[in-house]
């Protein structure tokens, strides 16, 4: 590609606005100069042949850049007019509940796959495409401008200097240059000298804050990625009763959690003085707390596998809300809970032949989550469960089967072997226990079993989470957050005062924060006889609200 | 403690008051002068410092509020959006002696109060917080939150104070429609304010029965005359007048008559004013602020975007993910509350973008800013009340 040579010698990249080293105008552009970039010659702008070429300028593109941001930005308004699938009551089935609930619209939002719209393939292909843009633009904009910074002349070109917004120009003869500089200083400028013109810049580093705030976005981003990677992130579930000890899944069964015991606590409108009102408004009771008292076991090295583990006590955690039980990157938190699950059954006989002395005996614990399954007395009676359904219902087909192991509803089928039956060779009299069910289901009963006591326990529901990317996601957020910044919050600001023909140049340019340069000016130009200088763009501006109210006189 | 804390707070609030006239007297009666022939107006000086001591007391309200019910005073809707009141008038404190703008001034310290009044308007009785809330991160989160949205608001009222400034209103356009529209926004949430306040100093209420969406005979209470009145609804209580309109029972009827009775007002109050000036209201306004200069105006709305936007983006999205991270077991969950915040953060980040690349300055930046403060109330008001989530609390 030709360069372009200035007429100061230096060889400027082909596309280039503002020489780069003495910053005359190569085109003609408006009245003040732009100097955005300070007008050097981007690799986007410059090739455009190859199908990498097309890509790139594709993406180097601010104005691609932020359509991307706005189609991220109103496709995820679509994802909340309905809930996510993940937020929607659990056990409803997606297909039936958005049109049951939401009517016709819902049913839209269900076909259209709005209903897990952030991990949708399009969703993912924006977030991308953000990202690939971030990289891009950055780059083509980060190393010509990080070129043009570090090789920027003090002597500008005359026309560069008139060009700015900032500018101002008088004698020479009178001006104090030595004074200003050391306002400058004072004012934390840094001074370069040549010729006896000046350069004064400061807060350079701003300029960089948006290309930091980018890389950290990126590698945020990346972390983001990161967990559809096996291993790298764990979304587990436990439910503990109290008194039981659960492996903690994640830790090769390593880990293991005993949940001591569980509560829920409410605010009590007595005590609470403050609150009385808001909880008297409420109708349900406000719960205070909730809380698993939990003991963390470790698999002793010594023990062998295979026999009985041995479990060492590492530590007891209160995980409460907001406060997990953390260990080796592993979190545990309390999210759920359910009060008075069914534990235990108590059972007796009744009979009315036979004498009550002899059942006196006859009393038989089921815990329901291991029930023992055959029972032996000393005066020979025998009972023994058939079948054991924790959660029980009648399937399509008519069988009776089980949901799930959790004891929400208990059917137990016994059978009870009298003295004189042999359980050999002879059936006993079956039956069908549960909550208030008691069904015989075969004939000649001369017992019936009857339920003495409940035991009922309470289950916390624990997630088990391990987040590898965690790491990564904070060092490209604190990255993100110290860009933001330094862009923010420093400005880079620069004064050019050059000698020319025996007149003063002034111009200022400030990359945001006009009026701190302004300041910064009239502070230096205080008692140092500088010309004045004035904001071209007001003036420009001036102009052209009064040609059109001349407009508007004009046509009256 | 608790009842000391109301008071600051409506002391505060005079204190606004204070401030938004002298800011008005300072723009209208700049012409007085004094024996000497020297500008003798003060009032912008004195409006500044009825702000800053308005602010102190708010803060007082504050931290009594704090101390009496022994969390930060940010957990519900009443507490939330007066905080994001008291920080608009912070950032408005800081703001100021930069550009010493009375023009500012008068724009914001409305707003401050307004939105006061409105946070007003729910109940603001103490409440118990619940579990989740229970952290320090409470006030970390949201306190730096209502910091950065409070500075953003300040872009608002620069950005209507440029358009009010720069369009013409001689002709119809859509600009004057647009502008005309936040005019009456901003009256019908007068309106709503006024109206509430009228009728609880009246003591209104009537219970109706009426059957609600699943077919069941169920219990409202209205706080306002019923314009419209719930599915075959009946008047139980003694007091009280009978609806004009039924809704159908999926609409929450309470909640539909509030906004009719807000819009009825705004029309009310923005048709007097129209019809009192003989031209657009923001016309109205225009030759008051006929000295101000765009440029500074259009400088000072994107330097409140530039500081609020990573005061935002640190308390709503970085110091949230924390939070969520340590009470929801995951620090990002498209929860709809987080996903308007990312599209708040994605709107101004745009907006920067559209700036400091595309060169849209002036008006295009103006109205944006104002895009960007609809979004902000529209996550503290819609996001919380209508679309449920985690976060809805109030």
């Amino acid at each position: 590609m030709n360069k372009e040579t200035c007429e100061c010698g230096h060889k400027n990249p082909y596309g280039t606005y503002l020489c780069e080293s003495c910053g005359k105008p190569l085109k003609e552009d408006g009245r003040l100069a732009n100097m955005r970039y300070e007008g050097v010659a981007r690799r986007s702008q410059t090739y455009s042949r190859s199908v990498i070429d097309k890509i790139w300028n594709f993406f180097s593109s601010v104005k691609v850049g932020i359509w991307i941001i706005v189609l991220i930005l109103l496709t995820s308004s679509i994802g909340t007019l309905f809930p996510q699938e993940m937020y929607i009551p659990p056990g409803e089935d997606p297909a039936l509940y958005y049109a049951q609930e939401y009517g016709i619209l819902g049913q839209l939002y269900y076909d259209l796959g709005f209903h897990n719209l952030y991990s949708s393939w399009w969703y993912m292909l924006l977030i991308a495409a953000l990202g690939i843009s971030l990289v891009i633009a950055s780059l083509d904009r980060f190393v010509p401008l990080y070129r043009a910074l570090k090789k920027q002349r003090v002597t500008r070109h005359a026309a560069f200097m008139k060009k700015q917004r900032v500018y101002g120009e008088g004698i020479s003869s009178n001006a104090d240059l030595e004074g200003v500089k050391d306002k400058l200083k004072s004012k934390r400028y840094k001074v370069r000298e040549e010729n006896g013109n000046l350069l004064a810049e400061k807060g350079r580093f701003a300029r960089w804050g948006p290309y930091v705030n980018h890389i950290g976005l990126i590698i945020f981003l990346i972390g983001g990625m990161l967990r559809f990677f096996p291993g790298m992130y764990l979304d587990d579930y436990v439910w503990i009763r109290e008194g039981e000890t659960e492996v903690i899944s994640g830790t090769d069964g390593e880990y293991f959690v005993e949940n001591n015991e569980f509560l829920v606590e409410l605010y009590d409108e007595q005590d609470e003085d403050i609150f009385q009102e808001a909880l008297m408004r409420e109708d349900a009771p406000v719960v205070s707390n909730y809380q698993t008292n939990a003991s963390l076991y470790k698999r002793s090295e010594g023990g062998s596998i295979g026999s009985e583990t041995e479990l060492e006590h590492i530590k007891d955690h209160d995980i409460r809300v907001n406060e997990p039980l953390t260990f080796e990157g592993i979190s545990l938190y309390q999210v759920d809970y359910k009060i008075n699950e069914l534990s235990n059954f108590t059972f007796t006989l009744e009979s009315e032949t036979v004498e009550e002395e002899q059942l006196e005996e006859v009393v038989f614990n089921v815990d329901l989550n291991d029930p023992q399954m055959h029972y032996d007395f000393d005066n020979g009676y025998q009972v023994e469960i058939i079948e054991y359904f924790p959660n029980f219902y009648v399937s399509d087909d008519g069988e009776p089967m089980t949901m799930n192991r959790v004891p929400d509803n208990p059917r137990i089928i016994f059978e009870v072997f009298p003295p004189d039956t042999d359980p050999e060779t002879e059936t006993g009299e079956i039956s069908m226990i549960g909550v208030q069910v008691n069904e015989a289901l075969n004939e000649g009963h001369e017992h019936r079993i009857s339920m003495q006591d409940v035991e009922l326990v309470d289950v916390t529901g624990l997630t088990v989470r391990r987040d590898h990317t965690l790491p990564i996601i904070i060092v490209g957020g604190s990255i993100f957050m110290v860009g933001l910044i330094q862009g923010s919050y420093w400005h880079h600001r620069r004064i050019w005062i050059q000698q020319k023909d025996g007149r003063l140049l002034v111009a200022g340019h400030a990359n945001k924060n006009w009026h701190a340069l302004k300041n910064d000016i009239a502070f230096i130009s205080e008692g140092t006889n500088l010309p004045e200088v004035h904001d071209q763009l007001d003036e420009e501006e001036k102009i052209e609200e009064d040609k059109s109210k001349m407009n508007e006189g004009g046509s009256r | 403690m608790f009842e000391l804390s109301s008071t600051l707070l409506f002391v505060a609030f005079g204190l606004y008051m204070a401030a938004t006239i002298f800011f008005a007297v300072s723009i209208t009666g700049k012409k007085f002068k004094n024996r000497r022939g020297l500008e003798a107006n003060k009032s912008g000086l004195f409006g500044y410092i009825s702000a800053v001591a308005g602010l102190i007391s708010a803060l007082a309200y504050f931290v009594a509020r704090w101390l009496a019910v022994g969390y930060a005073p940010v957990s519900n809707m009443f507490e939330y959006t007066t905080a994001l009141g008291i920080a608009m008038s912070l950032a408005f404190v800081i703001i100021y002696p930069i550009y010493k703008n009375n023009y500012l001034g008068l724009f914001t310290m409305p707003v401050v109060m307004l939105i006061i009044a409105y946070a007003s308007m729910f109940p603001v009785e103490a409440q118990p917080l619940i579990p989740a809330l229970q952290s320090n991160w409470l006030f970390i989160h949201v306190i730096t939150t209502a910091i950065g949205q409070g500075i953003l608001a300040i872009g608002f009222a620069a950005g209507v104070l440029y358009l009010v400034r720069m369009i013409d209103f001689t002709k119809a356009s859509k600009k004057v429609k647009g502008i005309e529209f936040i005019m009456f926004t901003l009256l019908a949430t007068v309106a709503y304010v006024m109206i509430g306040i009228g009728f609880g100093a009246a003591d209104y209420t009537a219970t109706f029965e009426y059957v609600n969406e699943f077919g069941e005979t169920a219990e409202i209470d209205y706080v306002l005359p019923p314009i419209v009145g719930p599915n075959e609804g009946e008047l139980v209580s003694e007091q009280g007048f009978n609806p004009v309109i039924s809704m159908p029972e999926f609409i929450r009827s309470d909640d539909v008559n509030t906004v009719l009775w807000s819009v009825l007002g705004g029309l009310l109050l923005y048709g007097g004013l129209r019809f009192g000036f003989r031209k657009p209201v923001a016309g109205a306004l225009q030759p008051l602020v006929r000295n101000v200069n765009p440029q500074t105006v259009d400088e000072i709305s994107y330097r409140a975007i530039a500081i609020g936007f990573p005061v935002f983006t640190l308390g709503g999205l970085i110091f949230a993910m924390i939070w969520a991270q340590i009470a929801w077991t995951r620090f990002w969950g498209w929860d709809p509350k987080e996903v308007w915040a990312l599209i708040t953060f994605l709107f101004y980040a745009a907006y920067l973008h559209l700036r400091l690349s595309r060169g849209w300055h002036g008006e295009k930046s103006a109205w944006l800013c104002v895009i960007g403060f609809a979004l902000i109330m529209f996550n503290l008001i819609f996001v919380n009340l209508i679309i449920a989530g985690l976060h809805s609390y109030a």
